[in-house]
């Protein structure tokens, strides 16, 4: 028969396991075939990102006229550009900008946008009001318009374009966050929080914010392909990065005219960056299922 | 013996767009240290409120709060930081009261050391005294509220109001939402811990057989109005107001060789936005009168018996009448 | 074995499965009972017990997948509805056997009138125009107690109460000849409830619909059921007459049951629950399914399966520490 207080079991003293949260996240995750897929390929990205200068056989802006417009061959294995530039050294190279882009506008877009999600979501009343109107305007704004507009207020280079693409992703996440916050904000273990004296600070970010974050996880990864392809675009307009730089988008942009007869100028960029947006949707949605505990299984 | 807590004239409104909703309107009562208190009523009664705005978590409107004889209708933050620490509260759904993304210890390791109940060095050993103390096994420490059933979920929140060391708890509807065998189970435990820890409650629910078993008094609620009060077993054997007759006639019966014939009162609640003054159940009462559209009073008909009827008394004597045919196994008719 | 001719509703050795994620979920496990005519079944257990899922299979509105009917006969009125096709039994549902669900905020359209959603049964089970089927529609809300004018608004204009009326009068419009009652009133105010079950119970009389009702309370248990099967785990482990149960409960579950209850008869300091919880439906433990829970348990009973005996008339327990009525062998 069961030793019971009260009708339940008490067990012998167990080893309690502190399995640390990262670990059980992780373990959640490989369990996912598909996101293992996508974080592999991811990795592999960020790899080629980080050593890029190490492992590109050509340098990206050395110019070769004579071997212009060459398609891929044993010496260059993608082929070369209409300035005689090896593609194959220029596409992992451009890997760093691209990711670079994509995640930097997407981190400052998550970053600032949380907290004034958190905050207009948890303080209702005219700070919400004030915050909600001030997305308003800028959502009124067309995204790729924005980005230009404070892209030319700025000047071009790396860390202006992530400003201006970061910018324009702050609304959605400000949206996001405080729309779970009204939902969460009702629930009773809000109320349990504050009736045992939590402060204000430690409600929003440690109670709420970790079960309101979740779509947005989703949605930064998913979001990241788009701004990549944002920068393509305003590095198309001579804004964003600059050539010689070789950012896919910019590669893409000057191949389009070459398409009819050298179509692998713009296909192997365009693969590069379709891989790695699909990368990050994988990853993403497994991300999201790991972190939400009721789906643990 | 003194009380503990008391309520005077308590009110709480709403603003809403329709008007100003009367959620808590002029509630008088009182607390006795070590006593249970029943607080019933329906759906829409104002009982829930009642317990929030008594612990501070809803602002009142009107009305007073004393705490061990001491105003605390509206106090600093300190004042309310040390206040929180003696008046706790229970809620009805064990899904929703925990925190998704906590286990057990998580949810109470941040109550414990808050409360300074626990020094980084005590934590553990407090974390197991009081799992032990509401009855979770050990090897649940690190588990999810969604990997725990609803009595399971419920004992972590009593083990939370508990980590604050509180005097006085409100218990929202703590065994609605479980089954009847593990309801049993944690009104146990309740009771239980109410004798180890002299606590004091405020036990609010609908059920009314629950209510008998556990509360010494109780206090019957109707659309925010305090419509009669007074100690459990008078309740059952002599209810005066006619929304109290007609609660427990309600209730079916599990005694299937006494059945008596259930009243069934009509219609349905009335607004509680703007109410009119007046007794707020004589649109469903079967006594309506004329005087029951002027503001009633709550008075003590009988030894702590208070009823907010014009019509008490005489019903009252009806009673008597009626006490010659009525069943003696305590149940109602 | 053989299903009982003379029953209207006789169900034999049901058995659903749900599989999840590679996991076998026993929700029930050979169910047996009989139903007769105008009568009232209550099927009383707790939550997880399976008593919904009975109910859903009866109706055949189970999802499939994930549920799935191992085996078993369901049989209404002379057939097996387990082997009527779609077109069928879509004839039946609505017309001849009909439910009223659990939440009543739930279980309307909210986007479609009230007088709408009653009459689109109407119409699709006797083919009459729209005009008519409105007009019926409004007498059915008229027989639940709510004003025939109201036919016209959306459900978020009604309390809890009325649109659990609404769902009834959806549930009897085609006069159906057994209502099946998944817990019509637990979300419910006792004095709403009390209003609800004795409509039901007054429409019942007047159509002589048999019902089956699932209900965790006791008490509505008492007030309206004529017969009473306790389910626990997927299997009825008791049955019998409303009398039988009440005043001579055999089962330890069932016995359990009742001291649980903190009931009205005041007295009691310490109510006695019933140790631990109810098993996984996932990993059902082996022999009888509330051995680990029961006070009365032996080693025999963590092995051995337990049919049902008959302890006198009609009044079966599956228990085998329960003295049988001599000469009787076993009952369902």
């Amino acid at each position: 028969m069961l030793d019971t207080k009260n009708g339940v079991a008490l067990a012998e003293e167990d080893a309690v396991k502190k399995q640390s949260q990262i670990k059980e996240i992780l373990k959640r995750l490989c369990k996912n075939k598909l996101a293992v897929l996508g974080m592999v390929i991811l990795l592999l990205y960020i790899l080629v990102a980080v050593f890029a200068p190490l492992i590109i056989p050509y340098d990206f802006a050395e110019m070769n006229i004579l071997e212009k417009n060459q398609g891929p061959s044993a010496q260059h294995w993608l082929g070369t550009d209409d300035f005689g530039r090896d593609i194959f050294s220029r596409i992992l190279y451009g890997t760093r900008y691209s990711l670079g882009l994509g995640i930097g506008a997407c981190a400052l877009g998550l970053a600032i946008g949380v907290i004034l999600g958190c905050i207009a979501g948890y303080f209702g009343g005219w700070v919400e009001e004030l915050i909600m109107r001030f997305c308003d305007v800028f959502q009124a704004i067309p995204g790729t318009l924005l980005a230009i507009v404070i892209s030319m207020l700025l000047g071009t280079g790396f860390v202006n374009t992530v400003i201006a693409l970061g910018i324009g992703r702050i609304t959605l996440n400000c949206r996001m966050v405080r729309a779970q916050f009204l939902s969460q904000r009702k629930l009773e273990y809000v109320e349990a929080a504050q009736a045992t004296n939590c402060s204000k600070v430690k409600l929003m970010f440690v109670h709420i914010l970790p079960n309101a974050i979740s779509p947005l996880i989703v949605n930064t990864t998913m979001g990241i392909g788009g701004t990549i392809m944002m920068a393509a675009g305003l590095s198309f307009i001579s804004l964003g990065v600059r050539p010689p730089l070789p950012e896919w988008g910019a590669m893409m942009s000057a191949a389009r005219e070459f398409i009819r007869y050298y179509p692998y100028q713009l296909l192997f960029p365009g693969l590069a960056m379709a891989f790695l947006v699909l990368a990050l949707n994988l990853f993403g949605d497994g991300l999201r299922d790991a972190l939400d505990p009721k789906l643990k299984n | 013996m003194a009380a503990l807590v008391e309520l005077k004239g308590l009110k709480t409104y709403f603003e809403t767009p329709r008007g100003l909703l009367h959620a808590v309107d002029d509630v008088t009562m009182s607390f006795e240290k070590g006593t249970t208190m029943g607080v019933v009523g329906e759906s829409g009664c104002g009982k829930s409120t009642l317990g929030r705005t008594t612990i501070h978590l809803l602002e009142s409107t009107g009305g007073q709060i004393f705490y061990e004889g001491e105003d605390v209708t509206h106090v600093s933050a300190s004042r309310l930081f040390k206040l929180r620490q003696d008046m706790q509260i229970i809620f009805q759904d064990p899904f929703s009261s925990l925190n998704p993304r906590f286990t057990v210890e998580e949810t109470l390791k941040e109550t414990l050391l808050r409360a300074k109940r626990a020094t980084r060095k005590t934590l553990d050993a407090e974390i197991t005294k009081l799992m032990d103390m509401v009855g979770i096994a050990r090897r649940l420490r690190m588990s999810y509220p969604h990997e725990m059933d609803g009595g399971r979920r419920q004992r972590v929140g009593i083990a939370r109001a508990l980590a604050m060391n509180p005097k006085f708890i409100v218990c929202d509807e703590p065994v609605s939402a479980l089954d009847v065998s593990i309801q049993a189970q944690v009104l146990n435990l309740l009771q239980d811990l109410q004798v180890e820890f002299g606590l004091t409650y405020m036990f609010v629910t609908h059920d009314l057989s629950v209510v008998r078993h556990i509360s010494d008094n109780i206090s019957v609620m109707y659309l925010g109005q305090l419509v009669e009060s007074c100690p459990s077993e008078t309740l059952f054997e002599k209810p005066l107001h006619p929304y109290t007759k007609a609660l427990l006639s309600a209730i079916p019966s599990t005694d299937i060789h006494n059945r008596c014939e259930q009243q069934i009162i009509k219609g349905e609640l009335s607004s509680p936005i703007n109410p009119k003054p007046g007794c707020r159940f004589f649109n469903r009462c079967p006594h309506a009168c004329e005087a029951c559209y002027q503001a009633q009073q709550l008075r003590e008909i009988g030894q702590g018996h208070f009823v907010l009827c014009h019509m008490a008394e005489k019903l009252q004597a009806d009673i008597h009448a009626e006490a010659c045919l009525e069943n003696r196994t305590g149940q109602m008719c | 074995m053989q299903h009982n001719e003379k029953a209207f509703l006789s169900v034999r050795d049901l058995v659903v499965e749900y599989t999840s994620d590679n996991q076998v979920i026993h929700a029930v496990n050979g169910v047996s009972f009989d139903l007769e005519r105008g009568k009232t079944l209550g099927l009383v257990g707790e939550t997880g017990a399976g008593k919904t899922t009975i109910a859903q299979s009866i109706l055949r509105i189970l999802p499939d997948p994930p549920a799935r009917v191992r085996s078993g006969e369901i049989w209404y009125d002379g057939q097996n509805l387990m082997e009527l096709d779609n077109n069928a039994m879509r004839k039946i549902r609505g017309a001849q056997i009909s439910m009223v669900f659990q939440d009543p905020m739930t279980a309307l359209n909210p986007t479609m009138r009230v007088g709408a959603q009653i009459a689109d049964g109407i119409r699709l089970h006797s083919g009459c125009s729209k005009k008519e089927s409105l007009v019926r529609a409004q007498d059915m809300l008229e027989m639940v107690g709510i004003p025939k004018y109201r036919y016209r608004e959306y459900p978020h204009q009604f309390s809890g109460g009325m649109k659990q009326r609404v769902v009834i009068a959806i549930a009897l419009a085609c006069n159906p000849n057994l209502l099946l009652a998944d817990e019509p009133t637990t979300a419910l105010d006792v004095t709403i409830q009390a209003q609800v079950l004795n409509l039901i119970k007054i429409l019942k009389k007047e159509k002589n619909t048999s019902m089956l009702l699932i209900t965790h309370d006791l008490g509505v248990v008492a007030d309206t059921c004529d017969n009473v099967a306790v389910v626990y785990a997927g299997e009825i482990v008791e049955s019998g007459t409303l009398e039988e149960i009440f005043d001579n409960a055999a089962h330890p579950y069932t016995l359990g049951l009742f001291n649980s209850l903190p009931n009205m008869s005041a007295g009691a300091e310490r109510l006695r629950p019933i140790a631990g919880m109810m098993p996984d439906p996932a990993s059902l433990p082996g022999g009888c399914s509330f051995h680990p829970r029961c006070p009365k348990a032996t080693e025999a009973c963590k092995t051995e399966r337990v049919g049902m005996h008959t302890i006198s008339g009609t009044h079966c327990c599956r228990c085998n520490k329960v003295p049988v009525a001599a000469g009787r062998g076993e009952g369902l």
